[in-house]
């Protein structure tokens, strides 16, 4: 449901992050309309049902400071109304049509997209057509809409001391590179949006030839270009130049920061920059690193459960997290609660042994084995899902690879070797690339509680750089 | 890889059927008296099943946190093995499995590739697993360590804080008042024999519900449930968890620092199979269980810009479940949210839906029903519940069917008879100043 919308840019960047989920390229087909609009047709017949994702080449890293979070206001913006179909009337249209439509916005992208069946599929087009122009942007509605969104922001971030502490932790990891901020924007942004800064925005980003519309279920691929070509068709492209490369500047050592705020438990986020599919050195790098990632993390059998969670009993719970999709390098993390009463440098101190360990042998022939053996039932397990074959198509055309280069994805895995994994430890795991954000858990009982400052702003003052 | 082959054959006989709307769900009894419902779906080389025990916190009994903690510790060692051998033994696979407690469900699936070397040794270590738990000490003292982890992050959450003061103040002395994650203290006091009795108990054949979906046919799941149950004892289905009633009326303040309100309100609301569950489903449904075009949205969120998420559910259990509606607001409009969700309550259970309403509500659950059977997880999940709920066979068949008959009348009849707001229990957790204290009427609550 549509309340729940931003949770999904949380929850896919989870899921993007698991190492193994081609998609099947056999039954995806590809035409792009005379006004650039991108279409890939992926064919799903176990049931009479469709999903349509429309996705625009736009997000949290495309914005600048001062308007971050645009892209995610801009999100919410575009449920409340064009010239043709009133406020409200899109959601109780599609409503009407039992579907089941939301959006979300990501680092570099924001998609829109509709789950129905596959009778009303050309209702997803109608309005998802409309609304690529025309938007209303009525300055009542933008206001109310804004509070909104700066209450999200207050469920999300303000009362969850891991999220304070994740943004913290972006933003001492990126001093020019647009990760750095958040994807719903700091508070103070958030709270000084104009309708100009929208409809800019919206005029900027919102063409066919900067979006991607991704069909997925029981659908044959040439009426969904006659209703594609019916609906988009005459929507003029725009001409949308691509943003700049904002490169963050090479790290020359380690950054550690540190947030003293009440909370109850600490927590530790460590982060080494590392190339993604598009920055990689060698073509093989990034799928050392996905490997790399589940010899660590990989269910319950790799090494941070066996070792840190069971073995020495230092973390309460540790995970590592890599993403070879992305426009721009990202961060290949660790993180954890250390298990009661242990200290969080001591949960930091067995990190980076399993790093070191990394670095120093090569992984055993059983766990890579094990590895593959995931990566080849995960990409059978994926397909269950229309809705994840068609995030996966979408989310590689908007940073910028051909779809195609998934259809590599299980081949490329299971061709990394144990020296690999060990050669991308080396380069890219080291103490220069690495930041490191702890939470020192203060007091929540008591007069802290009644502080007249607000803690947006207590965590700026508290957050130090070491 | 020698999969690839096989899976292009598939693919190929599956795009020549045409979709399925529902699926053919055929039911047996096992040979230890466990409920077995299956789905054969072979267009994915591989198979889901879902072990559910009536053994979720339901049945602490004294011991709050006694049933999460034993179905947590089944993959920690079991029939001589130990932990590192089982995850090793599944994932080298490639399968996956799920662990999971809550009030009334205990939980254990497996999804596996269907390829026989693959599922058959994955079937026969989750029976060794279900069947034989070891439960050795330091496992014991590892999984309390992480529970109580747990419940120290429950503590940084005033959402989940409130939620776990309004269960308790709903359902006291009820088995559904208790937090599935224990206590501190009740923690601290759960011994082996506690754990092996309650397994020895619970865990049995009798008490259990198998879902099975995938490419698997008949023959050969009815032989996979009797590998995966072959350990168990048959033993006795556990009886409906009852309670006296709740106190009512009651508002209650958790003090928590942060700059949002997480307000909870509700009453008990109804079981699985109650025969009002349609009007109230539907009644809901326009009340604040259909997202932004729901009543409460509408007031809340796109009227007032007061909250991003609220909105309201009958929880339907074994038991009497709740009916809960929820939403977070900045320290300063509490009051105002309260009210408004007040208002839009009051004029519902008054007057019930207008006839558009209702239309449009049953358009939308109607033409939106096959989303919700639209894959092999869905459609076990439909399963599982309807195996551990008793619900008819026919469930999803006649649903519709049953969502269209629902009058306005029905739906007003139903809400004025069953819903109550001035009985509410009302939890807030947050920073509230004096004057809004004195406002609401708030008791603070001594949580632990």
């Amino acid at each position: 449901m549509r309340t729940a919308r931003p949770l999904i840019y949380l929850l896919l960047t989870a899921l993007l992050a698991l190492p193994w989920h081609a998609v099947k390229a056999a039954a995806v087909t590809e035409f792009v309309l005379d006004n650039g609009l991108k279409v890939l047709v992926k064919e799903d017949h176990r049931a009479p049902v469709a999903v349509s994702q429309l996705w625009y080449k736009v997000g949290a890293s495309y914005e600048h400071g001062g308007i971050t979070g645009l892209s995610h206001m801009l999100e919410h913006m575009m449920f409340k109304g064009t010239e043709r179909y009133g406020p409200g009337e899109f959601s109780r249209l599609l409503a009407e049509a039992g579907a089941s439509d939301n959006a979300f916005t990501g680092r570099d992208y924001t998609a829109y997209y509709q789950k129905l069946g596959v009778d009303k599929l050309e209702l997803a087009f109608r309005l998802e057509a409309d609304r690529m122009r025309g938007l209303l942007l009525e300055p009542g509605e933008f206001l109310k809409e804004r509070d909104v969104v700066a209450e999200e922001r207050r469920l999300r971030t303000e009362d969850r001391p891991n999220s304070r502490l994740y943004e913290q932790f972006m933003a001492a990891a990126y001093v020019a590179g647009p990760y750095g901020h958040p994807v719903i924007g700091w508070m103070n942004d958030i709270q000084n949006y104009t309708v100009e800064d929208l409809a800019a925005w919206y005029e900027r980003w919102y063409a066919p030839d900067n979006a991607v519309l991704v069909v997925a279920g029981d659908v044959e691929p040439a009426a969904v270009r006659t209703l594609a070509e019916k609906h988009f068709g005459a929507i003029p492209a725009a001409g949308t130049a691509p943003p700049k490369p904002r490169r963050e500047p090479a790290q020359t050592g380690p950054r550690r920061i540190e947030m003293t705020i009440p909370a109850r438990l600490p927590y530790l986020v460590m982060g080494y920059k590392t190339p993604n599919i598009q920055s990689a050195g060698e073509e093989w790098e990034p799928y050392a690193l996905t490997v790399l990632a589940a010899i660590l993390d990989g269910g319950s059998s790799a090494r941070l459960q066996r070792e840190l969670v069971r073995g020495t009993e230092v973390a309460a719970s540790a995970s590592a997290d890599y993403s070879l999709y992305q426009r721009l390098p990202g961060l290949f993390t660790l993180s954890g609660i250390p298990a009661d009463g242990v200290p969080v440098t001591q949960l930091e101190t067995a990190l980076e042994g399993v790093v070191e360990r990394l670095r120093r042998e090569p992984v055993s022939e059983e766990e890579l084995e094990r590895v593959k053996t995931q990566v080849v039932a995960e990409d059978v397990f994926q397909r269950d899902s229309v809705f994840y074959q068609a995030l996966r198509l979408g989310m590689l055309e908007t940073v910028g690879l051909d779809w195609r280069r998934d259809e590599a994805f299980v081949e490329a895995v299971r061709a990394v070797t144990a020296e690999q994994v060990r050669t991308v430890a080396r380069r890219y795991l080291v103490p220069d690339a690495l930041t490191v954000a702890r939470l020192d858990p203060q007091p929540m009982d008591g007069q802290a509680m009644t502080a007249q400052t607000p803690p947006s702003r207590t965590q700026q003052e508290n957050a130090r750089v070491h | 890889m020698s999969i690839r082959p096989v899976l292009a054959v598939m693919l190929m006989v599956a795009a020549s059927l045409p979709a399925r709307a529902l699926p053919a769900i055929e039911s047996w009894v096992s040979a230890d008296g466990a409920r077995v419902l299956y789905v054969h779906a072979p267009e994915i080389p591989m198979v889901d099943v879902e072990l559910v025990f009536d053994a979720g916190a339901a049945r602490d009994g004294e011991r709050d946190g006694l049933a999460r903690m034993v179905n947590g510790l089944l993959e920690e060692g079991a029939d001589g093995l130990d932990a590192d051998t089982i995850a090793r033994g599944f994932e080298d696979l490639g399968a996956v499995t799920g662990f999971s407690s809550q009030r009334d469900m205990a939980s254990v699936s497996l999804r596996s590739l269907s390829a026989e070397d693959k599922l058959a040794p994955a079937t026969a270590l989750l029976a060794r697993l279900v069947a034989r738990p070891d439960f050795p000490a330091t496992a014991v003292e590892r999984v309390r360590n992480q529970m109580q982890s747990a419940l120290m992050q429950t503590r940084q959450s005033p959402g989940e804080l409130a939620n776990r003061a309004f269960y308790e103040t709903l359902y006291p002395d009820h088995p559904y008042g208790a937090h599935p994650g224990g206590t501190e203290t009740s923690l601290e006091g759960i011994t082996q024999d506690a754990l092996k009795a309650f397994h020895e108990r619970y865990y049995v054949a009798a008490n259990a519900v198998v879902a099975v979906v995938g490419d698997i046919g008949r023959a050969d799941a009815e032989t996979l449930v009797e590998e995966l149950l072959g350990g168990l004892a048959r033993g006795e289905r556990a009886p409906r968890p009852e309670g006296p009633g709740a106190a009512a009326g009651t508002t209650l303040l958790i003090e928590y620092p942060a700059e949002h309100v997480h307000l909870l309100m509700g009453q008990r609301g109804m079981r699985r199979g109650d025969p009002d569950y349609f009007p109230l489903y539907l009644g809901n449904h326009i009340l604040g269980g259909s997202g932004l075009v729901s009543r409460l949205s509408k007031a809340v969120r796109e009227e007032r810009g007061l909250s991003y998420s609220v909105s309201s559910g009958f929880i339907p259990m074994r038991g009497e479940g709740p009916f809960k509606v929820s939403l977070q607001t900045k320290a300063a409009n509490a009051g105002e949210a309260m009210a408004v969700v007040d208002e839009v309550l009051a004029g519902f259970v008054a007057a019930g839906p207008d006839e558009d309403e209702l239309e449009a509500a049953k358009d939308n659950i109607v033409n939106g029903f096959p989303l919700r059977v639209d894959s092999n997880a869905k459609i076990g999940g439909y399963l599982a519940m309807m195996g551990f709920y008793d619900l008819p066979l026919d469930y999803l068949e006649t649903f519709t069917a049953r969502v269209e008959q629902v009058t306005a009348e029905e739906v007003r009849e139903v809400f004025a008879r069953r819903v109550d707001p001035e009985a509410f229990v009302r939890v807030l957790a947050g920073d509230l100043d004096d004057a809004q204290r004195q406002a609401l009427g708030v008791v603070v609550h001594d949580g632990e």
